[in-house]
C-alpha cells in the first residue's frame, strides 16, 4: 500500500512552514513523556491548517517547538526538521531565530489575560513590537499601536491605548493579542486555541476577525483547536492528532464527508446534532493514553471499535487515501466505506 | 461584524456590539479613566490619555501625588534628608558642646528637649543624629537592595548552576548571626565613619533581598506573558528588564522598606555594643543606648531620639507601601 513519508501531501511551491518528522519529549522525574512522535505537516501562504486533538495530543507542544518557546528543560526536540521558508529553524543561531519570531511568525495565545503583561499598558505592549523589530521611537510606536487597535476594531482606540489589560473585556483582550501577532504582518500566524477562553458569542466575532485579517494579509495560519465547529468555518485543511502523532490529514470537506480514521469518526459523531435530538450522544470510550506509556502498535487501539490483532502490534504509517489525504489506520478503507 | 470604529469619531463606537459593550463596564470600574459613562463616548480630543506615552513609572507617579499617605511620608523623608545635610537649618547649637553640670536636666529655655547624661542638648543631638541614621538606613538599604535584586534576579531568571552557587553563598551569610558577625567584623575596623557599618549591613543584608527577588522573578518567569514576549521576538535582556522586573519589584520594595527600618535599628544595636558608630559621631543609636539605662530617671533622654527613630522608620515603611500600591495597576 502507498504510504506518505513526505509531509506535503500536495506538491506545492509556496510552502511556508514544513514540519518534518518532529519528535519532542519531556524528560520528567516520572520518566520520558513522548509528547510528539513524528509529526509532519505543512502550511502554505494563504492557507489555514487546523490542528485538531484533545488535551495532551501534542498539538500545542508541536507549535511551541515551531515558535522556539518550548520549556527546555524538560522539553527537548529529539528528531526532525522545522523548515520555515526553506530554512531549518532548529539549526538556526538563536539570535537569528529571535528575529524570525514576532516579525515573520507570530503566535496568538489562548488566554489573553495571562499572555498580556499586567503592569504594562496595551499601547506599550503593542508598540514594543515596533521598538524591538523596527527600532521605532516610543512615540511612533504608540501611534502604530492606536492604528492596530483600530484595525482589530477596538472602540475608542485612541482613548484606550493607555489602559491596562485588566481594564478590557475578554473579547477585547483577545483582539489585542491578535493585533500584537499581526503587528509586523508576519507570514505565518499560529493561534493556539484563540477562542477557548471566550464565551460563545464573542468566540464567533474573534474567529471572524482572525479569518478576515488572515485573508486580507494573505498569510498562513495554523489554528489549534479542539472545537470542530470552529474548524469547519475557517480551515482549508485539517490535521487530527492523537498521542503525539497525526492520525489523519485531509482537506476540510473530505473529513466532514467521510472520515478515514476511526478516531476522527468518533470525534465527528460526538458533536451534538439537531437532527439527532433525543438520542444518546456518542462518546469515544476510554481515556487518551499516558504519554509516558503509549500502547504498542496503533496508540488508539485500546479505544478503537475497529481494532484487530494487527493494530496491537504494528504502528500504522500515514497511508495515502487520495492525493491530498492521509490516514494512519491500517483499515482506513473500511472506515471511509462505512458511510 | 460591526463597522471598524475610528478614533476620530468616538461617538460611532457606542454602537459597537458584543464584546465592545463589556468594555464600558471595565472602564467604569477603573474609576480614574477619562472615558465617560456608556452612551457618551465624547472624549475631547487631546484628552489626558492621548498625550505622550505613559509608562508604569509615570502612571505610578500620577497616582502617588494624589495619595495622602505618600505625600505625608515623602514630606517627612524630605525634611529628614534636609536636616541630615544641613542640621544648622533648625539647630544652632553644637551637639558636642556639653555641660556636665546639667546632666539629665529637664527642658530649659533654649533647650526644649532637655539635657542628656553628659549634659549635652538633646534637641541638638537629635537633629544631628538624623545624619548618621538616615545615611546608614538609606545607603545600607540601597546597597543591599541593588546587590540582592541583581544577584537574586539573575539567579531566578537563569537558574541552573548560577542559581545553585548563589543560593549556597546566601545560605552561608544567612548562617552568620548578625550581632556576632558585627562584633567580629567591626571590632577590627578602626575607621569611625558610617561606611564600615554600612558595608557590614549590606554584606549581611543582601541575601534576604536576593532570596525575595529570586522567588519573585521565578514566579513572574512562569507567566504566559513572558512566553508571549519571547514568541514575539524579545530577547533575554528585554524580557528581564521590561516584562519581569516590573512584576517582581513589588515584594522587593516592601522587604527593602521594612529592612530600612531594621537597618537603622541595627546600627543602634551595634552602636550600643560599642562596635557600630563611636562617639564623637552623633547618632540616635548611641543616644538611645546611653539613655536606655537611665529611663526611670530621665525618660526625655530616650523619648526624643527614639521618637525620631520611630517616625523615620514609619515614614519609610509608609512610603514603601504607597509605592508598592502605585506600581500595581490592578489597584488603580
Amino acid at each position: 500500500m502507498d504510504t506518505l513519508t513526505e509531509s506535503p501531501l500536495v506538491p506545492r511551491t509556496d510552502t511556508l512552514l514544513d514540519v518534518r518528522d518532529l519528535h519532542v519529549e519531556f524528560r520528567t522525574r516520572d520518566g520520558i513523556a513522548k509528547a510528539v512522535n513524528g509529526v509532519s505537516y505543512a502550511v502554505a501562504r494563504g492557507e489555514t491548517l487546523a490542528v485538531l486533538g484533545e488535551s495532551g495530543s501534542g498539538k500545542s507542544v508541536t507549535v511551541q517547538a515551531v515558535m522556539g518557546i518550548l520549556d527546555s528543560p524538560p522539553g527537548f526536540v529529539t528528531r526532525g526538521e522545522i523548515l520555515f521558508r526553506g530554512e531549518n529553524l532548529l539549526t538556526m543561531p538563536a539570535d537569528q531565530r529571535r528575529k524570525v519570531r514576532g516579525a515573520k511568525m507570530a503566535m496568538i495565545f489562548q488566554d489573553a489575560l495571562s499572555a498580556l503583561n499586567p503592569v504594562l499598558t496595551v499601547g506599550y505592549q503593542l508598540g514594543e513590537m515596533f521598538v524591538v523589530h523596527r527600532g521605532m521611537s516610543r512615540r511612533d510606536a504608540r501611534a502604530m499601536a492606536v492604528e492596530l487597535m483600530d484595525r482589530v476594531r477596538i472602540p475608542a482606540a485612541r482613548q484606550r491605548v493607555g489602559d491596562y489589560p485588566h481594564q478590557f473585556s475578554g473579547g477585547m483582550r483577545q483582539r489585542i493579542m491578535i493585533a500584537m501577532a499581526m503587528a509586523l504582518e508576519p507570514d505565518l500566524i499560529i493561534a493556539d486555541e484563540p477562542t477557548t477562553a471566550l464565551d460563545v458569542t464573542v468566540q464567533a466575532q474573534v474567529m471572524d476577525l482572525l479569518a478576515e485579517l488572515r485573508q486580507e494579509m494573505g498569510m498562513g495560519l495554523i489554528l489549534i483547536t479542539h472545537d470542530l465547529g470552529v474548524v469547519a468555518d475557517v480551515a482549508d485543511r485539517i490535521a487530527v492528532m492523537y498521542a503525539g502523532r497525526i492520525v489523519e490529514t485531509a482537506p476540510v470537506h473530505d473529513i466532514y464527508r467521510a472520515p478515514a480514521h476511526p478516531y476522527t469518526k468518533g470525534l465527528l459523531e460526538s458533536i451534538p446534532r439537531l437532527d439527532r435530538k433525543g438520542k444518546e450522544l456518542y462518546a469515544i470510550r476510554g481515556l487518551p493514553p499516558s504519554l509516558t506509556d503509549v500502547p504498542p502498535g496503533c496508540a488508539f487501539n485500546p479505544r478503537c471499535p475497529m481494532a484487530r490483532e494487527r493494530c496491537r502490534t504494528e504502528v500504522p504509517p500515514l497511508y495515502r487515501v487520495t492525493a491530498e489525504r492521509g490516514s494512519a489506520c491500517h483499515y482506513w478503507e473500511e472506515c471511509v466505506g462505512d458511510d | 461584524m460591526p463597522e471598524p470604529s475610528s478614533a476620530q469619531d468616538p461617538a460611532e463606537s457606542v454602537g459597537n456590539a458584543g464584546a465592545g459593550g463589556t468594555m464600558d463596564f471595565a472602564a467604569e470600574q477603573a474609576g480614574s479613566l477619562t472615558a465617560p459613562p456608556p452612551g457618551e463616548h465624547l472624549v475631547p480630543e487631546g484628552g489626558t490619555t492621548t498625550g505622550k506615552p505613559r509608562s508604569l513609572w509615570s502612571d505610578a507617579w500620577h497616582d502617588l501625588r494624589r495619595n495622602p499617605v505618600f505625600v505625608v511620608s515623602a514630606l517627612v523623608i524630605v525634611f529628614l534628608v534636609l536636616i541630615s545635610i544641613w542640621p544648622k537649618l533648625i539647630a544652632s547649637g553644637n551637639p558636642l558642646a556639653c555641660d556636665i553640670n546639667k546632666s539629665q536636666d529637664g527642658p530649659a529655655p533654649g533647650h526644649p528637649f532637655g539635657f542628656d547624661l553628659q549634659g549635652c542638648d538633646v534637641y541638638t543631638r537629635t537633629v544631628y543624629g538624623a545624619r548618621a541614621s538616615v545615611t546608614v538606613g538609606v545607603c545600607a538599604t540601597a546597597g543591599a537592595a541593588i546587590l540582592g535584586s541583581v544577584l537574586g534576579g539573575l539567579a531566578g531568571f537563569f537558574g541552573g548552576w548560577w542559581d545553585a552557587v548563589l543560593s549556597r553563598i546566601s545560605d552561608v551569610f544567612f548562617g552568620i548571626p548578625i550581632v556576632l558577625g558585627g562584633l567580629v567584623f567591626l571590632s577590627v575596623v578602626t575607621n569611625t565613619t558610617v561606611w564600615p557599618v554600612i558595608g557590614f549591613i549590606v554584606l549581611l543584608g543582601w541575601p534576604q533581598i536576593a532570596r525575595i527577588a529570586r522567588g519573585a522573578v521565578m514566579t513572574a518567569k512562569q507567566h504566559d506573558y513572558v512566553q508571549a514576549a519571547r514568541a514575539l521576538g524579545a530577547g533575554n535582556t528585554r524580557i528581564l528588564l521590561r516584562h519581569i522586573a516590573p512584576n517582581a519589584v513589588a515584594p522587593v520594595i516592601v522587604v527593602a522598606t521594612i529592612a530600612l527600618g531594621t537597618y537603622i535599628a541595627l546600627e543602634a544595636t551595634l552602636s550600643f555594643l560599642g562596635v557600630g558608630l563611636k562617639p564623637p559621631t552623633v547618632s540616635w543609636g548611641i543616644d538611645i543606648s546611653t539613655a536606655s539605662t537611665e529611663i526611670r530617671d530621665a525618660p526625655h533622654m530616650l523619648l526624643w531620639p527614639a521618637g525620631a527613630l520611630s517616625v523615620t522608620v514609619l515614614a519609610f515603611i509608609m512610603l514603601g507601601d504607597a509605592v508598592r500600591d502605585a506600581l500595581d495597576p490592578k489597584l488603580r
